[in-house]
């Protein structure tokens, strides 16, 4: 309770630092995607097949492609401090209506990832630990290398082949059931299902590691001074484990969950295009194919916002988790 | 009287070693027996033993642990399964640790970790157990204890964690309490302090308290009965005063020797302190008595026999024959082991 204020301190500095790290990234995005050839208007001209030259540069001077390139810059910052992501070329609509269309996707994906693989490995880690050296033990480092080292991308398809086409249990691409109709506890129910494949794809990989860390977190504090304390209480093994062991070890956890956050949202990009998944992922890379920089940069935006914030998020969590560290 | 704790004949194994062999020892309801030793000696080990919280390597080889319960039944402590065990632990004997540093878990409030204790073994709710911690707090004079039952292991000095962990040893008024060197980690000015906290609360729940402690002024002043040990072995068992008064084991005439006295007016300047030459490593492979290649007095005998515990007079058990063949014949005779 009284370590309220100071997180309340804590999370107003975070989002003071955060203005001016936001807009380094956004400049030195808006250069680096000038550095690829070819802009919209060019894809776009492609794409027609017969454009002229003429076509060409109405197009360029309708997107404002055709101006100097500080001159883009300063028109992007000035749209930014409106509240305004611009208008995607490509899409012809607000950059911020087609992230916000497909944020929530991404998100729960996301959510859904992490929450999978900090179940999964903290559970299959406390099994390691309480077996360490013994046969679970061993068969448990067997599948986390596994889980480590195969791509998500290829066991996205072949959970597409094992559940989907030959046993028929989950579907195998999209995000619910178009023209279900479906509301309430159905809708969640027929939306589940289409999260858990490509959730345990991306996730599998998370797993694994947190397996691997979980168990040498928790062998760590078994052998430390504390525990024994709680085991001559006469505290049962599960208690002993549960409140002593297991909280120690969820440090460092939840220190890498923090990081690799950010990093869910670029294996999304693989996975959601597996799954035609109809997220942020798909969006930037389609954004990408067709040089669509300002949905990118809205993107790019988002993604950095999304990290300032779990890194607080993270702080905060850790500060509860272990009273000897200081929100400062 | 029969006693509360009864050791009988214990070893502890490792794979390759066996520190602790053949050890025995009993405590009775309200008195306080000291185990001294210096590092190595097996007395640490022994201490864990007793409540089987050995590391996953040792174990116990052979003995027993006849330990008397509540209702005053006899339960063997070594072969007990490990539902029974956990409500002898925390409830009827309670251990304080070396380390109040390391011995209290970081990230729970030193009340929560009172109350779990109160609140497994006798069934309170989190609130009462909370209170009970409280309680706890004032009792082993803690100052504020309604603010400090809040804090954390890291808001506390040594001396008021070790205060915290003699609060949830004397939680559930144990009938036995276990204090490995309880103040080997503290300052100097606290250490007194520590071990009238444990004296007082022995005499108020009537509790026997085994003190492990290699520091022979803490023996001198808190033991009611002390056991000396050498390389896993008791070689020497005597009520305080005759221990101190009458040494007879050479070994425990080494220690004594060894302890400064300010009374003498000495000072390393002016004369060296006594030495027990060589380490205790000296003992590994020893056929006969594990002292005698430290032992002035040490003869050919005691290379090759181990030698036994005689009792020279009540209470008083020696394990060397050439000190004790010195004492008169006819007292040693009429002497009879107690316990």
């Amino acid at each position: 309770m009284r370590r309220l204020p100071r997180i309340l301190k804590a999370v107003r500095r975070t989002a003071l630092q955060a203005v001016p790290t936001v807009i380094g990234i956004v400049i030195l995005n808006f250069f680096l995607l000038r550095l690829t050839p070819g802009d919209a208007a060019d894809v776009l001209a492609g794409e027609a097949g017969a454009a002229t030259v003429e076509t060409l540069s109405a197009l360029k001077a309708k997107f404002g492609l055709d101006l100097p390139v500080l001159q883009q810059l300063g028109g992007y910052l000035h749209n930014l401090a409106h509240f305004s992501l611009g208008v995607s070329p490509r899409y012809n609509q607000p950059v911020a209506a087609l992230i916000a269309a497909r944020l929530p996707n991404t998100l729960s994906l996301m959510g859904s990832a992490l929450a999978l693989a900090l179940l999964l490995g903290i559970t299959l880690g406390a099994i390691m630990a309480s077996f360490a050296g013994r046969p679970a033990d061993r068969a448990l480092s067997v599948l986390s290398l596994l889980f480590y080292s195969i791509p998500s991308f290829w066991i996205g398809l072949m959970f597409i082949v094992l559940f989907s086409v030959k046993l028929g249990w989950l579907p195998s691409g999209g995000a619910e059931t178009i023209g279900a109709g479906l509301t309430g506890w159905g809708a969640f129910v027929d939306r589940a299902r289409y999260q858990v494949l490509p959730a345990l794809s991306l996730a599998l990989f998370y797993v694994a590691i947190y397996a691997r860390l979980t168990r040498g977190d928790m062998l760590e504090v078994k052998a430390q001074d504390h525990v024994r304390t709680a085991r001559a209480k006469g505290l049962p093994p599960l208690a002993v484990t549960r409140d002593h062991v297991l909280r120690n070890a969820l440090i460092p956890v939840t220190t890498m969950a923090g990081i690799h956050l950010a990093g869910l949202m670029g294996g999304a990009v693989v996975v959601e295009t597996v799954f035609s998944w109809p997220g942020l992922g798909r969006l930037a890379y389609e954004a990408v194919m067709g040089r669509d920089f300002h949905v990118l940069l809205g993107i790019l935006l988002l993604s950095s916002l999304l990290v300032v914030v779990v890194n607080a998020a993270v702080d905060i969590l850790q500060a509860w988790l272990d009273p000897r560290i200081e929100v400062r | 009287m029969a006693a509360l704790l009864d050791v009988r004949d214990l070893s502890i194994a490792f794979p390759r070693a066996t520190p602790v062999h053949g050890l025995s020892l009993t405590v009775a309801a309200g008195e306080t027996v000291a185990l001294v030793g210096e590092s190595g000696s097996g007395k640490s080990l022994t201490a864990l033993a007793l409540m089987r919280l050995l590391p996953d390597t040792a174990r116990i080889a052979s003995g027993e642990v006849l330990f008397r319960g509540r209702g005053g039944g006899v339960s063997d402590l070594a072969r007990l399964d490990d539902a029974a065990l956990r409500q002898v632990r925390g409830r009827d004997i309670a251990m304080v640790f070396q380390e109040p540093m390391t011995s209290l878990n970081p990230v729970l409030s030193v009340g929560r970790q009172i109350a779990e204790v109160v609140r497994f073994h006798e069934g309170l709710s989190w609130r009462a157990a909370r209170a009970r911690a409280v309680e706890l707090l004032d009792l082993v004079r803690i100052p504020e204890p309604r603010r400090r039952v809040e804090d954390y292991p890291h808001e506390l000095s040594g001396g008021m964690r070790q205060r915290v962990m003699i609060a949830i040893a004397v939680a559930c008024a144990p009938r036995l309490l276990i204090a490995d060197e309880p103040t080997t980690a503290l300052d100097v000015t606290i250490q007194a302090q520590v071990l009238d906290l444990l004296d007082a609360l022995r005499r108020d729940f009537s509790m026997g308290l085994l003190l492990i402690t290699h520091d022979l002024g803490v023996v001198a002043e808190w033991a009611d009965r002390v056991a000396v040990m050498y390389a896993g072995r008791k070689v020497e068992e005597a009520p305080f005063e005759t221990l101190f008064g009458t040494p007879l084991h050479p070994y425990t005439r080494g220690l004594l020797a060894a302890s400064p006295r300010l009374d003498a007016g000495q000072h390393y300047s002016v004369g060296a302190l006594a030495e027990i030459r060589g380490s205790i490593a000296s003992a590994a492979g020893e056929r006969g008595c594990a002292f005698a290649p430290r032992c002035a007095v040490a003869r050919t005998l005691c290379r090759d026999a181990l030698p036994e515990l005689d009792a020279v007079a009540p209470g008083h058990l020696v394990a060397c024959p050439v000190t004790t063949a010195a004492i008169p014949q006819e007292e040693a005779h009429h002497a009879t082991p107690v316990g």
